[in-house]
């Protein structure tokens, strides 16, 4: 790596060659998440690229189906946390302490602990995760301290298809920017589950979603109980021969009603080392990092292509999280409130308002019994058009400014 | 990573002119408009508006403090939360974890403070420590060292104290309602 830290770089003339690069490199704190297909070999090419302060987080214990690709685990390993395992696996080859192992789900870690690292590297197979992440990293950027601020290099795939993001929190876009281009979850309309069935998935939705609650009256459906899925499929069966649709198995039963994303270890492979390699640039600088998508394409011959995800100047999570909405001076409060709770971008349970002063708070009594008469009042007689309220809401992470703008 | 921070440095000065409501006051709006207390704790704003200063009162139901009424005063700085909340007991009182001057001894107003605790999570606290006051962490140490020694002696002293008078020289607040 030395030669390219010593030599100046065509693309960014900026860079300063510094052979002190590759210490840097190795003191910098870097944390995985997940330690999965793409988890196991960022973390090799972590260690192999001169990382030696790496931590990686994983909620997940070894599936003997994950042997297959996820190349630090062994057939002795099933049952075992992956993030154990892969960390004692690389330590041991390299005979160092490279790698701290974490057995928790993100969740359980507090600001505290993320806001150690200055750089992280997420392998991760759920849009919740990755959504989680994002806000944490976005909230965690102090506009003071400019190191508060974390890159996340996320990868991502999808059989032969993946893609590696770089995320600099509240400069870029983050992860809720671009959250509109995300497909949805594949569901089919219920009247043709329930009526003309034209596609083995449709029998399988019929026996999961229509079936399932009828028969088993309180009981969820477990997509990794053996008993439970067996149920669906023969009952997805039947339904299947009635209608004349072919096509239906047990793997397929499993896959419809889990969503499962088949995983291919080459794609993986390639996926990791890019986000790797973004890891590298990002810390020594020697080369222009990526900005900020890539794509890669593999079930249609080879297509790769970058662009920019722009950030979105009203995105909840991060930088200013600003709404504006328009209403007439003569509506009062409550009906404000009303319109913000329906507002299909805030979606809020329990809104408290405030410009500096209170306009109404959810809690404490106090300070409730307090503001409750605003509720009536109309909004010209609280504040003036194109007041910013801050509102906040158990089921936001932070909050949003509110701009409120009057008709007339 | 230099690259990095030298562009959030100009984002940053270049957003300065920007009226921003502070992160502190951001968070304790969304702290306090989700509290969740018990009957026994309730909090008063003297200004209303201001909602970095508070008053708390704490009336245990159970313990050696039952009925009495223990007022705090609390202010959070512009850096809370990375700073827990500052918090006073406005009384003189006798309890192995809060001194004569009403300092508090909480692991979690101090050295086990997290941003991810809140408010509702330092009040609940504050009411623990008069239902299991802690003499291995005291603030008073001739409380605390009665409460481990001599437990009808602490309880005795304790409804003394809360009586309001006189005793070892100290004049304690009358805090029974």
């Amino acid at each position: 790596m030395n030669s390219f830290y010593t030599q100046p770089s065509a693309f960014e003339p900026d860079f300063v060659p510094d052979a002190n690069l590759s210490d840097r490199v190795a003191e910098t704190k870097v944390l995985v998440i997940g330690a999965g297909g793409l988890g196991c070999e960022i973390l090799k090419n972590l260690v192999l690229s001169g990382f030696e302060q790496i931590h990686v987080i994983d909620m997940d214990t070894i599936d003997v189906t994950n042997l297959n690709r996820q190349s630090l685990f062994r057939d002795a390993d099933v049952g075992k946390p992956k993030a154990q395992v892969a960390a004692e696996f690389v330590n041991t080859r390299v005979s160092k302490n490279v790698i701290t192992a974490h057995y928790n789900r993100i969740q359980d870690k507090d600001e505290e602990f993320y806001r150690q690292f200055e750089i992280v590297v997420c392998g991760l197979d759920s849009l919740d995760a990755r959504r989680w992440v994002s806000a944490m990293f976005v909230n965690m950027v102090d506009e003071s301290d400019p190191s508060s601020l974390k890159p996340i290099i996320d990868g991502g795939t999808e059989g032969f298809k993946g893609q590696v993001r770089v995320i600099l929190p509240t400069l870029n876009a983050c992860h809720e920017c671009a959250s509109s281009m995300h497909s949805k979850k594949v569901t089919y309309p219920i009247c043709t589950i329930a009526n003309t069935p034209r596609l083995p998935e449709h029998c399988i939705e019929w026996a999961s979603v229509v079936q399932w609650p009828k028969v088993h009256e309180g009981l969820k459906l477990d997509a990794d109980n053996i008993e439970h899925m067996q149920w669906v499929y023969s009952t997805a069966l039947k339904r299947a021969d009635e209608h004349g649709i072919s096509g239906i198995t047990l793997s397929l039963a499993q896959g419809v009603v889990k969503n499962i994303i088949p995983a291919i270890a080459s794609t993986n492979a390639i996926i990791s080392a890019s986000c790797v390699n973004e890891a590298l640039k990002i810390v020594t600088g020697c080369h222009p990092y990526l900005n900020n998508y890539m794509l890669y394409v593999g079930d249609s011959s080879v297509y790769s292509h970058t662009f920019e995800l722009e950030k979105k100047e009203d995105c909840l999570v991060c930088g200013n999280a600003k709404v504006t909405i328009e209403v007439s001076k003569t509506i009062t409060l409550e009906e404000l409130i009303e319109e913000i709770k329906i507002n299909n971008s805030l979606q809020l349970k329990k809104p408290s308002l405030r410009t500096d002063k209170n306009l109404y708070m959810q809690a404490p009594p106090f300070l409730e019994v307090k503001s409750r008469p605003n509720l009536k009042k109309q909004l010209y007689e609280l504040f003036e058009s194109n007041s910013t309220l801050t509102v906040t809401d158990p089921s936001l992470m932070t909050s949003v400014s509110l701009t409120v703008t009057f008709t007339d | 990573m230099l690259k990095v921070w030298k562009m959030k440095k100009q984002q940053a000065s270049d957003e300065k002119t920007k009226p921003r409501n502070s992160a502190a006051k951001i968070r304790i709006q969304k702290d306090i408009s989700e509290l969740d207390l018990p009957s026994s704790i309730s909090i008063t704003f003297p200004n209303e508006e201001d909602l970095l200063k508070f008053e708390v009162v704490i009336k245990p139901d159970e313990g050696y403090y039952k009925n009495g009424s223990f007022h705090f005063r609390f202010s959070i700085s512009e850096n809370y939360p990375h700073d827990p909340p500052k918090v006073q007991c406005t009384q003189t009182i006798y309890h192995p974890n809060i001194d004569l001057e009403g300092k508090v001894c909480l692991n979690i107003l101090r050295e086990d403070w997290k941003p991810v605790l809140n408010l509702n999570s330092v009040l609940i606290g504050l009411q623990f420590l008069f239902l299991e006051p802690n003499p291995d962490d005291p603030l008073n140490k001739e409380a605390a060292s009665e409460l481990r020694s001599n437990l009808q002696s602490f309880k005795r002293k304790v409804t003394r104290s809360m009586g309001g008078e006189y005793m070892d020289n100290v004049y304690y607040t009358k805090v029974t309602v």
